[in-house]
């Protein structure tokens, strides 16, 4: 297994060639060194739960789940990814230069998400320390019921942002189409402001004028219930 | 679950491949919808002659004489089509007046579509199987749409295999489920509605073909659905110049578009666009929530 694990390094993966579970295997039992995945061709769970000092690249459009439950590794897609990105992410950096389609980042408890393009729907839903920066907009539902972590957003952001929220950050720097329930636009303060530049910087994002962004947070007023609050839930 | 697909053809040098294109795509999606599958294929025809697909509920049928009662009953010429357990019927008839009288006087089929240029196909069982069966590749076209089922509010019969088609050159496949659709079915048939299943996405298909015979356009018709149809889904839509694309609201259900210069398509996922050809190169996107796509070959 050693052998063939360091043979195997820094070697290009073609799914045209070899099955989804085999590039996944190997992924597992070498855990470290740069690899270049080939013909995804929409492919779920591709690089899902790698552990380890690995680079690994995709060129081309995947499916479900493309890196979940990321440890340590940074992923990057060339290309457009489908449900589920790099859902339960722990950390690393998952690195995608399309768009991506919903719940992006669900459930991220740590590490760096960066998406070029869009994310649609429930983007960061139920985050839980992940930070995620899109760089276009994100759909309807975005960071519902979100715990913890930052998500950025450099263009717009679609019905019913934060819905539900608890202490998760969120910075749009374009239109919000909606609020959900109890998501309130906070200040931008020095303190947030040195924070997400720190955050945008390490996404690579640096001709941005964080003052352009407005903050939203959890205005606090659901998550400890309240009789007079039931008929918001 | 369920798989959709769409394709429509921009270049007219891909019309001999729709069929093994669109074959293509469903043996991707089988794993979305193991139980059944179906397909319409848009294949051009002959003005003033209307196509009418049937297929035996149980068993071989003798479609021969069901023609000859047919010509009888409407009182012009009909010719049939037999491939494995479907028929082709084609008449200069009155196409709805036949398609009625099949229904009516043939209890041992389902009357699948009725149109100038819509040919619909469908079995149960494995979707690869019934491609093959039923010599999708073969077929050639303008545009085409199928589904891979995995059955959820309906049984597993060919009764629940879509695409559901109640209008002239239109139909439907769905990847959802309605909440509705009894009551909508009861409005209908007071309406004079047909109905042959009790699948919710048959409703949804009658619905959309009776504001299109009311004077809605296609995406008006889709626009209503938005209030009128309570559930979740995407949709294709195909009518006899192309097709649309329109998810609910709360867009659960997947659904991505792919374009170049000789198609657009449309899948649940990119995996059933990747083996058209030039796909890795197309513009892709998710499409919307409560947004009609539309392609069109009316000028």
């Amino acid at each position: 297994m050693q052998t063939a694990s360091v043979r195997a390094r820094n070697s290009v993966l073609d799914l045209a060639a070899m099955s989804l579970r085999e590039v996944n295997q190997l992924l597992h039992d070498t855990r470290d060194g740069d690899f270049l995945i080939r013909n995804p061709r929409g492919a779920h769970a591709l690089a899902c739960g790698l552990d380890g000092d690995l680079n690994v690249t995709i060129d081309g459009h995947v499916g479900y789940y493309c890196a979940g439950m990321n440890k340590t590794a940074h992923v990057t897609v060339n290309g457009n990814v489908g449900t589920g990105l790099a859902e339960n992410m722990m950390s690393g950096r998952v690195h995608v230069t399309g768009d991506a389609s919903q719940s992006a980042g669900a459930t991220g408890c740590g590490g760096l998400l960066v998406i070029d393009g869009n994310a649609s729907a429930r983007c960061g839903i139920a985050l839980r320390g992940l930070d995620i920066v899109v760089k276009g907009s994100v759909g309807h539902m975005s960071a519902f019921m979100a715990q913890a972590g930052r998500l950025v957003v450099l263009g717009d952001a679609g019905d019913g942002l934060g819905d539900s929220l608890y202490e998760a950050r969120l910075f749009v720097r374009g239109s919000v189409k909606s609020l959900g329930a109890d998501c309130v636009e906070k200040p931008l303060r020095e303190e947030h402001r040195a924070s997400l530049r720190a955050l945008l910087d390490a996404a690579g994002v640096r001709d941005v004028d964080v003052a352009e962004f407005r903050r939203y947070g959890s205005a606090r007023k659901l998550y400890h219930f309240h009789v007079d609050n039931a008929g918001q839930y | 679950m369920c798989g959709i697909v769409g394709l429509f053809l921009k270049n007219d040098k891909l019309r001999g491949d729709l069929g093994r294109l669109t074959g293509l795509m469903l043996r991707e999606l089988c794993d979305r919808g193991p139980d059944s599958a179906g397909f319409a294929v848009y294949g051009g025809g002959t003005p003033g002659t209307t196509k009418i697909c049937a297929v035996s509920r149980n068993g071989a049928l003798a479609w021969g004489p069901v023609a000859r009662e047919l010509a009888q009953a409407i009182g012009a010429g009909v010719e049939v089509e037999e491939i494995e357990d479907h028929a082709i019927f084609r008449t200069a008839g009155a196409g709805d007046v036949a398609r009625k009288w099949l229904i009516d006087n043939v209890p041992g089929a389902y009357i699948l579509s009725q149109g100038q240029s819509i040919e619909i196909f469908k079995g149960v069982g494995d979707p690869a199987a019934i491609v093959d069966r039923l010599a999708l590749e073969k077929r050639a076209g303008t545009h085409a749409i199928g589904h891979t089922r995995m059955a959820t509010e309906s049984a597993v019969t060919i009764a629940g295999s879509h695409p559901f088609s109640t209008g002239d050159d239109t139909c439907l496949v769905h990847n959802g489920s309605l909440s509705n659709h009894n009551r909508l079915r009861e409005q209908l048939t007071r309406h004079g509605e047909r109905f042959q299943t009790e699948n919710d996405t048959e409703v949804a298909a009658a619905y959309l073909a009776a504001r299109m015979r009311n004077g809605d356009t296609l995406e008006a018709s889709l626009h209503n659905g938005l209030k009128d149809l309570d559930g979740f889904y995407t949709f294709v839509v195909g009518t006899r110049d192309g097709f649309a694309v329109i998810r609910d609201p709360i867009a659960c259900k997947p659904a991505v578009i792919a374009e170049t210069e000789d198609w657009a398509a449309m899948a649940s996922e990119y995996r059933a666009i990747a083996p058209l050809p030039g796909a890795e190169h197309a513009k892709l996107w998710e499409p919307a929530p409560a947004t009609v796509y539309a392609w069109s070959r009316a000028a």
